[in-house]
């Protein structure tokens, strides 16, 4: 009776499921808390800030809706990966697993740029607009800047030309909570994209990459739709509900 | 052999329970069974159910575990007891049984709640409302204008409240966690930054009652002490009268006191008026003393210092010698206290001169 | 384009200290869990005492009001992470792969992982001793004490850090039992036949996959703020102290009964064995475990009474507590109906398990007080308090455990204990923790805040305290007998028969200690106690299973591994590298990436290595 202990792809279990399968939905489960406890503690948080930028001045909604798209397609990558390798077909494999990495990194680089936009977000308003309503609180706050002969505030700087108006962690509370946030789930993507890449290259050693041992995959691809599932809550809670009034 | 052991076992927490009315002293200056206030008294009376419903339910469980062990211990020759696996009306009966008790005490929890919640005499209808800040570790208590102050009133560390009246203490902190607590009159309910909090009590009883901070807010928080003094309320509102007033000069201002005074309210290191010897101290800048040019406000208000009976958080009775040993090694006294943290005289290699302090006595002491 | 080779060998039957360090046998890595939980729950033990001298009477100057403080949140952060919670660990790996018929945990690398992580947070926090000053606002670290404004230093620093590496070391142990217990289950062992210790443990784990993140997420937060000026908990800023609070005791009060839920376990275990009857009521029992594993999430905010919540949430969370007493009440009284009619013997197990009921019992009876939002405002942060926790961590947790390590001692060690000498250690401890902390509800009652480091005469406390102190050297006293009592057991004690106390359980039907492999074949469960019934079936009367020469040459087991200690090395010096210097914690992360990587490419058995010896 040379049963394996444990560790073989397909052995017996009390459930039916395999032990890495379910330590993975376990793990998803602890993180749906992770996530869940962190966007608790920015919707504790939205709208007491006190000072500085607010969603409704640096939020790009066009822009981060192509990034949540790409990251979206992704997901839809993933699936034609594992779909390939079940069907036995190692090179659609691989044209999908490194697409879905792509776009993983395509996000994380839209991610890049978006918080290097805050971080340098700058005031420009008319002084005409002053009172009119169409401006936004923060922006407001400046409207002191608008004394005689000037008609425009164009960014607030100190002696030294320092932007004053940016947004960082340390800003404000919306900066705190934002950047805790939507790094962190960045930083899962990244875990995503190496674990990815890891699979894509490991498939180039032979028999690594089977269709018999697609759990491999399968997992991966659970952990991805996890995340994508995440930037969707995210996305509304954030960035929907922090522009649009009314959320 | 067994049946011994199981009495002993009962024993100990039996008597202990006994014991507990007897054992806390009432007399304790803040001991909650000692309750004089109609906060403290409800809370104390909700207690004392739970407790006695608690020592039936811990008498019946002892009683039958003490009856079971000896009943049904194992003795030579016994066989397989019966494999019972369970029994529906007994399981039933004591599922229902605690439930039933919890389900009598919960309205009467509740009610306790929300009156301890709403003083019956809030400042909108004329309460008088005062408002206690917690610092680092120390308690400074507020009297806003309202119907009863016509001039706003600060004091630190001693509370007058009238006697028969709901007061409102309204809660700030200025740093970390805080929690006001006056045994005697009411439970106790935190001071948080950001937070406004608040709590009623009476006292029903001239006197003074002990209170201290209950949320540990660092070093000195076993330091962190103040007193309630409950008057009757003519005398409460001649205190007012007294405290509003600016410090008064001395009568007899004697060259020591001034000296004290030009000590109090010349910048560390210069030279004072009274004395081109003796050097300020600098302590205004952080006390004030209504009446005099000190005008600091992060440490206690000083102003009618001498008409208090304790001082450094209601640690120490507001004694010459006990003076003397605090402005000597304020450290040693009440250890990571602010003052000789960030005081520059307690800072610099000499500290307070025997000069300086003896007219800083003075002149304290003064401040009737 | 390939990828390098990792084949670096598995070490192949390390022996001494190096098999101990290579180690992923379940059996050696709860004993490891458990001596080092041990020797952790001493140093916290000594702690306490040093402040019960401190104590002992007013106005005494034994240690400093700051080392005290430094004292009382390692005494509490110790008990709880390091101690109680890896014994209850040690237990699970011991125990449960025995109790449910399988070879070895789900995860055997992953255990190992758990163990070396876990000792890397205890190294992490303790450390701190010699690193500047250890951690000083207590054991929940309520904001914003901990803030770098009023916090400067190291200390908070190494309670993050520690608090996150054991996080990880609970949450992997915890994933690995919860597959464990679902999947590896012997033929016919349904789950309403598992053993209540094993259903116990199964609803710990999924509170401590649930809990942790969030004291993760707390956590994360707290040092962001420390260490990159963010603004989770600046009052300057607009944060609310608050959120910390609700963040710490969401994870908190489950966290109570990931502490409770593994002893109920094991007086489940005892009471039966020592009454020679089934655990009365069983599926009672366990949807009693399984409503106050899930009513533990609605009331964590019976820990914040009076931070001005509001009569509404006080009275919701009042109710909700004093509900949860009722599965609590059902659980004891199914224990004495387990002995009732029973034929009782009272061996060292059993009587610490009476003395559990009897303790839990007075500690849950507080409980119910605390339960009481408007009285417990004259309790909250009260010396009453800390009676209430010591009376269910200590008279409930510690005792559990105590009743465990006799009750499995002759199967870890395959020695017997003296028993005498094991009763002598059950009264000394039961009569040192009551008269330790009988007295804390007096000196509560009588007004005496918890983490003051001295007191005025005049508050009438000192003999109270004292006596209070007097219990803590009768308690050291005590432990000091369990320990010897212990030892001289392991080191001398009469070789144990297999199934020494005619117990119920399959662990018991193997030799004591268990072959490596466990069982040599695995069994087929048809009923609850099916060891117990087996027993008594009288066509085929059971043999316990030795670890014969030729027996179990032909079972196949995992190898062991160097990756789990390695990549727990990395959290170590990650976690340094964060307090001290981003580079260092670069090189933690190396090393951890490493470590998961040759894990991963590491071939689960050596084909090369057979499963010959």
């Amino acid at each position: 009776m040379a049963t394996a202990a444990h560790g073989g792809e397909h052995e017996a279990t009390t459930t039916g499921l395999n032990h890495r399968k379910m330590l993975m939905w376990a793990f998803l489960g602890s993180d749906c808390m992770f996530f869940g406890s962190l966007i608790a503690t920015y919707l504790v948080y939205k709208g007491k800030s006190k000072g500085g930028p607010q969603p409704i001045d640096v939020f790009d909604i066009p822009v981060t809706s192509v990034s949540t798209f790409v990251l979206l397609m992704s997901s839809m990558s993933m699936v034609l990966a594992y779909s390939a390798l079940t069907r036995g077909s190692l090179k659609g494999f691989r044209i999908w697993i490194a697409s879905t990495a792509i776009m993983g990194m395509t996000f994380l680089a839209f991610q890049v740029f978006e918080f290097n936009d805050f971080v340098n977000y700058e005031v420009h308003f008319k002084c005409e607009e002053v009172g009119t309503g169409s401006l936004t609180e923060f922006e407001e706050s400046f409207s002191d800047r608008c004394v005689d002969g000037v008609d425009e505030v164009d960014g607030i700087h100190d002696s030294e030309g320092n932007n004053l108006t940016g947004l960082t962690p340390k800003t404000n509370l919306f900066g705190t909570t934002f950047f805790t946030l939507t790094g962190f789930h960045g930083a899962h993507v990244t875990l995503g994209v190496i674990w990815l890449l890891s699979i894509f290259f490991y498939s180039f050693r032979r028999g690594r990459v089977t269709p018999e041992r697609h759990l491999d995959v399968d997992l991966a691809a659970l952990y991805w739709h996890f995340v994508d599932v995440v930037w969707i809550v995210i996305f509304t809670v954030v960035y929907l509900f922090g522009v649009f009034e009314g959320f | 052999m067994p049946k011994l052991k199981r009495r002993h076992l009962i024993a100990l927490p039996a008597l202990a329970s006994l014991a507990v009315l007897a054992s806390c002293t009432p007399s304790n200056p803040q001991s909650t069974f000692d309750a004089l206030g109609p906060v403290a008294e409800s809370q104390l009376l909700l207690f004392q159910v739970i407790f006695w419903a608690g020592v039936v339910v811990f008498v019946i469980v002892m009683a039958a575990l003490i009856y079971i062990s000896v009943r049904y211990r194992a003795r030579e020759g016994d066989g397989d007891p019966e494999q019972i696996h369970g029994h529906k009306g007994m399981e039933i009966g004591w599922s229902i049984a605690p439930a039933v008790v919890l389900l009598i005490v919960a309205p009467w929890t509740i009610y306790t709640i929300f009156a301890n919640e709403n003083s019956p005499l809030p400042p909108e209808e004329g309460g008088l409302v005062v408002e206690a800040t917690g610092h680092q570790w120390w308690f400074e208590f507020r009297y806003k204008v309202q119907d009863r102050v016509s001039e706003e009133v600060v004091t630190a560390n001693e509370l007058h409240i009238p006697v028969g009246e709901p007061v409102n203490v309204d809660l700030v902190s200025k740093d970390v966690i805080h929690s006001f607590w006056v045994p005697k009159l009411a439970g106790k309910v935190d001071m948080v930054p950001n937070n406004d909090n608040g709590l009623w009590m009476q006292a029903d009883e001239a006197g003074v009652y002990a209170g201290q901070c209950a949320e540990f807010c660092g070093v000195s928080h076993a330091n962190m002490r103040f007193t309630v003094i409950a008057q009757p309320p003519d005398e409460f509102d001649a205190w007012l009268r007294e405290q509003a007033a600016p410090a008064a000069e001395p009568t007899e201002a004697t060259p020591l006191i001034r000296l004290g005074h030009d000590v109090f309210v010349t910048r560390f290191g210069r030279e004072t008026p009274a004395d081109e010897d003796v050097q300020g101290a600098g302590c205004n800048a952080c006390h004030r003393i209504e009446g005099t040019s000190a005008r600091g406000t992060s440490g206690p208000d000083l102003t009618h210092f001498a008409s208090r009976a304790t001082f450094a958080a209601g640690s120490m009775d507001n004694t010459a010698e006990y003076l003397r040993s605090w402005l000597h090694s304020p450290e040693e006294m009440k250890p990571g206290n602010v003052m000789s943290r960030d005081g520059e005289v307690f800072n610099s290699p000499t500290g307070l001169t025997e000069v300086q302090i003896s007219a800083l006595i003075a002149f304290l002491r003064s401040l009737e | 384009m390939t990828m390098p080779s990792l084949a670096i060998p598995r070490p192949v039957h390390p022996t001494g200290v190096w098999g101990w360090v290579t180690t992923i046998d379940h059996k050696r890595i709860g004993i490891l869990y458990g001596v080092t939980a041990f020797v952790l729950f001493v140093i916290g033990g000594v702690e306490a005492l040093v402040m019960r001298a401190q104590l002992v009477q007013a106005e005494l100057d034994v240690v400093s009001p700051e080392m005290f403080n430094q004292l009382f949140t390692m005494h509490g952060t110790t008990m709880i992470f390091l101690a109680i919670m890896p014994m209850g660990a040690a237990f699970f790996n011991y125990v449960i792969p025995l109790q449910i018929g399988a070879r070895d945990v789900a995860f055997p690398r992953l255990n190992a992982f758990s163990y070396w992580t876990f000792l890397a947070g205890a190294i992490m926090l303790n450390g701190s001793w010699f690193l500047g000053g250890a951690p000083n606002a207590g054991w929940f670290g309520y904001a914003p004490i901990t803030g770098a404004a009023y916090n400067p230093g190291h200390g908070i620093d190494f309670w993050i850090m520690s608090l996150q590496i054991l996080g990880i070391a609970s949450l992997a142990a915890a994933f690995n039992f919860i597959v464990t217990i679902l999947n590896m289950r012997a033929p016919g062992m349904t789950l309403m036949r598992m053993p209540l210790f094993t259903w116990m443990t199964l609803i710990t784990a999924f509170l401590l996959v649930l809990a942790f993140p969030v004291i993760t997420v707390a956590l994360i937060e707290l040092m962001f703020d420390r260490f990159f000026g963010t603004n989770f908990f600046v009052p300057g800023a607009g944060a609310n102290p608050i959120l910390w609070q609700h963040l710490f005791w969401v994870f908190g009060h489950p966290e109570v009964y990931i502490l409770i839920l593994p002893a109920m376990g094991i007086v489940s275990e005892v009471l039966p064995t020592f009454s020679k009857k089934p655990l009365f009521g069983y599926p009672v029992v366990v949807l009693s475990g399984l409503i106050i594993g899930f009513m533990g999430w609605m009331v964590w905010s019976h820990h914040m009474f009076t931070v001005g919540l509001g009569p509404i949430a006080n009275s919701v969370f009042t109710i909700t507590t004093m509900a949860i007493a009722v599965p609590t009440g059902i659980k004891i009284f199914n224990w004495l109906g387990t002995m009732w009619k029973g034929s009782i013997t009272f061996s060292t197990p059993m009587l610490f398990s009476l003395g559990f009921i009897t303790v839990f019992t007075i500690g849950g009876i507080s409980g119910v007080m605390h339960s009481q939002a408007a009285s417990d405002a004259q309790q909250q942060d009260t010396y009453f308090i800390v009676a209430h926790i010591h009376y269910v961590l200590f008279g409930g947790s510690i005792f559990a455990l105590i009743a465990g390590i006799y009750y499995w001692f002759p199967k870890f060690t395959g020695r017997m204990y003296d028993e005498l000498g094991g009763k002598i250690t059950f009264w000394l401890v039961f009569a040192g923790m009551n008269l330790t902390f009988f007295p804390m509800h007096f000196t509560g009652l009588d007004g005496m805040p918890r983490r003051i480091y001295t007191y005025d005469s005049a508050m009438g406390w000192e003999f109270w305290n004292l006596t209070s102190t007097a219990g803590a050297a009768l308690l050291a006293v005590g432990i000091a007998a369990l320990i010897y009592n212990v030892v001289s057991g392991w080191v001398r004690g009469k070789q144990a028969p297999g199934d020494p106390w005619d117990a119920r359980t399959l662990e018991w039907s193997m030799s004591s200690p268990p072959p490596e492999y466990n069982f040599a074949e695995i069994p087929t469960v048809t009923e609850v106690d099916d060891w117990w019934a087996s027993k008594r079936r009288k066509d085929a009367a059971p043999v316990i299973a030795g670890a014969s020469e030729d027996e179990g040459h032909s079972i196949h087991l995992p190898q062991p591994s160097y990756w789990p200690l390695v990549v727990s090395v990395g959290l170590l010096i990650g976690g340094y590298g964060l307090i001290y210097h981003y580079a260092v914690a670069a090189i933690g992360l190396a090393v951890s990436m490493v470590g998961v990587y040759a894990w991963s490419f590491e071939p689960v058995n050596d084909p090369d290595e057979g499963s010959g010896h």
